[in-house]
């Protein structure tokens, strides 16, 4: 196999042998980014030159016997994160041009760890979406077949993984924007406990929601990845100051003293019976593995998907006033009267998405509606909180499918955003609960699409979801299978 | 018809913390436009405020000085609405959950006391400048004062006339100084004041339509506005007319109050928690530690004077107004423990050398309290006459130094040889014998013109109570 085809731990095997340069491993990524990215188009912004001055800074690291994690492992990043001196959109026209004189907590710790970042991966507009089709810079594509969507809003990185366009990726998920595109690409994903990983730097989207994850090509680069990210940082106060484990630890052999909980909300009318079958047979082999299972009832899971729309909005409401013309990025420099500047400069920077999500938050949080909507959507989230309390003195973890179906084609639902919305249903529960979830792998359509299976587990227990997804990639046989 | 006014206001104190409420900036005043800013307080994307702890301590002393509740649990929110000196978009401030509430402080006003409540006090960030160019329709942001911490303070609508609300603001200003919280300057801005003020026929229970009173930068102006808008809505209500719900500017340059443009004053701020911000918890043991750390307040200092020193409570009142006020009186007392006297000095002579306001921050005075007690001494030694240590007193402010080298320098030693004096009297006596001549009649009075006679010749020096004696003893010749 060709070196941007392998793992990080894979390839830190060969790096630490001397076998390999990083300066190779990222040539040889570059190189698969020049054959297939004009078909994926992954990317917003490519650094080439500086990603190459990275991998011998690795080298040279390495050869002083220093190096972290991930020295000299090309990643993509998702572009909500600031990057010093390298420009970041979140895929949006309103920041243009925004080049951060800072770089997130999570970037500085993987430069730490002495990780090569090639780019920043394509995304919805400020995280806003489920196919990444809202992006002012292109729309990605499904590396398993070009005509659909790989997801969103992590689109970028998902595709950029499953298409060996780097080894890794950080992505965000606000309701699920890790882990749909990690099902729809056929890659693991993993949105952490809410607190786990810093969000500063991360242009924020929905703040009491939002958390920064890795996509990656198996389980153990997963756990690699978010080791390296995770812990407490004084500069988020959301942050949480608890240690972080060695998340390869977990990875053993079997599930023995493990419940898992089959929540039956998650396998409602509208699931695609390939989707379901798929999942049954994961559910099979943790089984297999040792897990005992259990049926869980979640009863407000339904309410979860208005409860999201309402609170998710309204905090991004807020989040992207900033974003007004007045000290960055775009401004319409024909207005000459405030308000007329104010309103032309977001009416064009913003994409209808965004514009949409603005004006639900704005119209749920005004006076005389506040109770209605957003304290409404706060006490469904203390009751699907509650259902979760519930259901972890049961068993361990939740296992579902990530998604009801699989990829759609591109276009076939722009101008439904109703039907995306509703789409989320599987993967919003776990924001609002601030939980962490996971997608991995554990089947194909018969058209040949990935199709994830979703662990949950309650908070800061990922060591958790480490184990038993381990074991199911262990006992299905997707490893090696490649889209392109 | 009899109206009563119905005052209530709001104070905007800045808090003297050396960094910025959510972000490690310094809060110095007078820097060049923006260069006390960061990433946090520019709102740049991805950024994320961190509450700076002080801050709530000094709105924790704050609430304990005037008696508060204080919140266990405190949140954040956001107050959202557009304007260029608010990079946000929001101000992060605090809504259904403040840090304290409930309080009251006593005021003195028209020769009585009440008490003044408190609806409450929360924690905001300040927001920054706008500059408008006057020569071309350009206008500049200046956000280095952005962040600076505030607290609002929200009395209730129990202050019943415009210098009531004088008095008020002047407690609320006196007991923000003694915590050394707020350096309390009007003029840059670090104490501001809005008011509510409405008027309702006397024993009606419904409050009267309100106007919000903005743009009184001083205790002065706030009560001239209050007085002014009092007199508005007391004419309109006499002549039927409605009073409108609105906001008012006080323009002290023509001594009246101008409507904003409703366009202005058009918000609808969407509160909701802010995310960004865990919840602070106070404990007990937190506001017992804080309680411990309070120094004695105005109202305390000024029983203390009264029964201690012996100071008339008027007296005691004006001394204690200000913390350097008192600091510099009790500075001084521990040299010259004639209270009384001393007081009546700091009151009359001081504070009409340095005039109103000024008086308030008396650590700037060039007089120290020790030079001060040692002039007094030498009017008691009988070094210097009570007139001539006036003179005295202003060469002290203008050159700072000490009573003995002024006296020295200026040759103002007080005539106490007898044969010195007797010899000037005996020369005016001799040169007056018309009055000499009265005085020997009977008539005592004359006995001033002598005395003046003797003022003037010796420059004032001749010490007063030797002069009526030696006159006396001279004229009985
Ligand atoms: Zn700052």
């Amino acid at each position: 196999m060709e070196l941007h085809a392998l793992t990080i731990h894979a390839l830190q095997d060969l790096l630490a042998k001397g076998e390999i340069s990083s300066l190779e491993l990222t040539r040889s990524v570059l190189d698969r980014i020049d054959a297939v990215e004009d078909k994926v188009r992954a990317y917003i912004t490519l650094d080439r030159n500086n990603a190459l001055a990275q991998a011998e800074g690795a080298d040279e690291q390495r050869k002083r016997g220093e190096g972290g994690s991930l020295c000299g492992i090309p990643l993509s990043i998702k572009d909500v994160l600031c990057t010093k001196g390298l420009r970041t959109t979140a895929g949006s026209k309103i920041l243009e041009p925004f080049i951060p004189p800072y770089d997130a907590t999570v970037i500085e710790k993987l430069r730490v760890e002495g990780a090569v970042i090639l780019g920043k991966a394509s995304m919805d507009e400020f995280a806003m979406g489920s196919a990444n089709e809202n992006c002012a810079y292109g729309v990605p594509k499904n590396p398993w077949n070009l005509a659909h969507v790989c997801g969103g809003s992590s689109g970028g990185s998902a595709a950029s993984v499953a298409a060996d366009e780097c080894i890794a990726s950080l992505g965000s998920d606000t309701g699920g924007s890790i882990r749909q595109p990690a099902s729809h690409c056929g890659i693991v994903g993993i949105k952490p406990t809410y607190g786990r990983v810093s969000r500063f730097g991360l242009l924020a989207y929905a703040s009491s929601l939002d958390q920064v994850g890795p996509l990656t090509k198996d389980v153990r680069d997963a756990a690699i990845m978010l080791k390296a990210i995770s812990g407490y940082d004084p500069r988020d106060s959301t942050s949480v100051n608890q240690p972080v484990p060695d998340y390869t630890a977990a990875l053993g052999a079997d599930l023995n003293g493990l419940t898992i909980g089959i929540p039956k909300e998650y396998f409602g009318a509208g699931l695609d019976p390939e989707v379901e079958q798929a999942v049954r047979k994961g559910i099979g082999l943790l089984t297999e593995a040792g897990a005992k299972t259990v049926e869980i009832s979640l009863p407000h899971t339904e309410y979860g998907v208005a409860a999201y729309y309402i609170i998710a909005p309204a905090e991004a409401s807020s989040n992207l006033a900033r974003y007004d013309g007045v000290r960055y990025g775009f401004r319409d420099h024909d207005q000459h009267e405030l308000l007329e500047m104010y309103r032309h400069s977001r009416s064009q920077g913003f994409g209808e998405e965004v514009k949409r999500r603005i004006i639900i938050g704005t119209y749920a949080l005004s006076s005389g509606y506040y109770d209605a909507y957003y304290k409404k959507a706060s006490q469904v989230r203390t009751l699907i909180v509650q259902d979760y309390a519930k259901a972890f003195s049961q068993c361990d973890l939740l296992v579902s499918p990530v998604t009801p179906a699989p990829a759609w084609k591109i276009g076939e639902k722009i101008d439904d955003p109703l039907s995306v919305y509703l789409s989320d249903i599987l993967t919003i529960c776990t924001n609002l609960a601030g939980l962490p979830g996971m997608s991995v792998p554990c089947g194909m359509s018969s058209s040949g699409l990935p199709i994830g299976l979703q662990l949950q587990a309650s908070h800061f227990a990922e060591e958790k979801i480490f184990r038993a997804a381990y074991a199911l990639e262990q006992r299905l046989d997707l490893a090696g299978k490649k889209p392109m | 018809m009899e109206f009563e006014t119905v005052i209530g206001l709001e104070v905007h104190a800045q808090l003297k913390t050396k960094s910025k409420i959510f972000c490690g900036c310094t809060t110095a005043f007078g820097n060049p436009p923006n260069t006390n800013t960061c990433p946090v307080c520019l709102g740049m994307p991805g950024v994320l405020p961190v509450l700076n702890k002080t801050v709530v301590e000094y709105a924790m002393k704050m609430a304990l000085a005037t008696n508060c509740a204080i919140g266990p649990m405190n949140q954040f929110a956001r107050k959202n609405y557009f304007y260029p000196d608010l990079p946000k978009g929001y101000q992060i401030s605090q809504f259904d959950l403040p840090i304290a509430e409930h309080g009251w402080v006593e005021v003195e006003a028209g020769g009585k006391t009440r008490r003044i409540g408190l609806t409450r006090i929360h924690m905001e960030e300040d927001a920054g400048k706008l500059i408008h160019d006057e020569r071309e329709p350009k206008s500049y942001v200046d956000l280095n004062r952005t962040g600076v911490p505030l607290i609002e303070i929200v009395s209730e609508p129990d202050i019943r006339s415009p210098e009531e609300a004088a008095a008020y603001l002047r407690k609320l200003h006196a007991i923000l100084r003694y915590l050394d919280i707020c350096d309390g300057n009007m003029q840059e801005g670090s104490f501001r004041c809005d008011a509510n003020i409405s008027l309702r026929p006397v024993g009606q229970k419904e409050f009267g339509t309100r106007t919000e009173l903005k743009n009184m930068n001083s205790f002065k102006n706030v009560q001239k506005a209050l007085e002014f808008e009092v007199r508005r809505q007391r004419d309109r209500l006499l002549d039927g007319e409605k009073i409108t719900q609105e906001t008012l500017l006080w323009d002290a340059d023509r001594n009246v109050t101008n409507a904003m443009r409703s366009k202005e004053e058009a918000h609808d701020y969407r509160y909701f928690p802010d995310p960004d911000l865990v919840p602070v918890v106070i404990t007990e043991a937190w506001i017992e530690a804080i309680r411990a750390t309070l120094p004695e307040l105005p109202d305390d200092r000024k029983r203390r004077f009264v029964q201690q020193l012996g100071l008339p409570e008027d007296d005691a009142a004006v001394l204690t107004s200000s913390r350097e006020l008192a600091d510099y009186f009790e500075a001084a007392y521990a040299r010259y423990p004639n209270a009384k006297k001393l007081g009546n000095w700091l009151m009359t002579e001081l504070m009409r050398l340095m005039k109103g306001e000024e008086a308030l921050d008396i650590s700037q005075c060039p007089v120290t309290p020790e030079n001060l007690a040692a002039l007094l001494a030498m009017i008691d030694a009988g070094t210097i006459s009570g007139k001539i240590a006036k003179t005295v007193f202003e060469e002290m402010m203008v050159s700072g130094k000490d009573p003995e080298t002024v006296v020295k320098e200026k040759g103002l030693v007080q005539m106490s040889d007898q044969g010195e004096i007797m010899a000037i009297v005996k020369e005016i006596i001799a040169a007056n014998p018309e009055q000499a001549q009265q005085f020997r009649e009977g008539k005592t009075k004359v006995m001033g013109f002598f005395v003046g006679q003797l003022m003037k010749q010796t420059g004032g020096k001749a010490n007063p109570g030797l002069a009526n004696e030696l006159f006396v003893k001279a004229l009985g010749e």
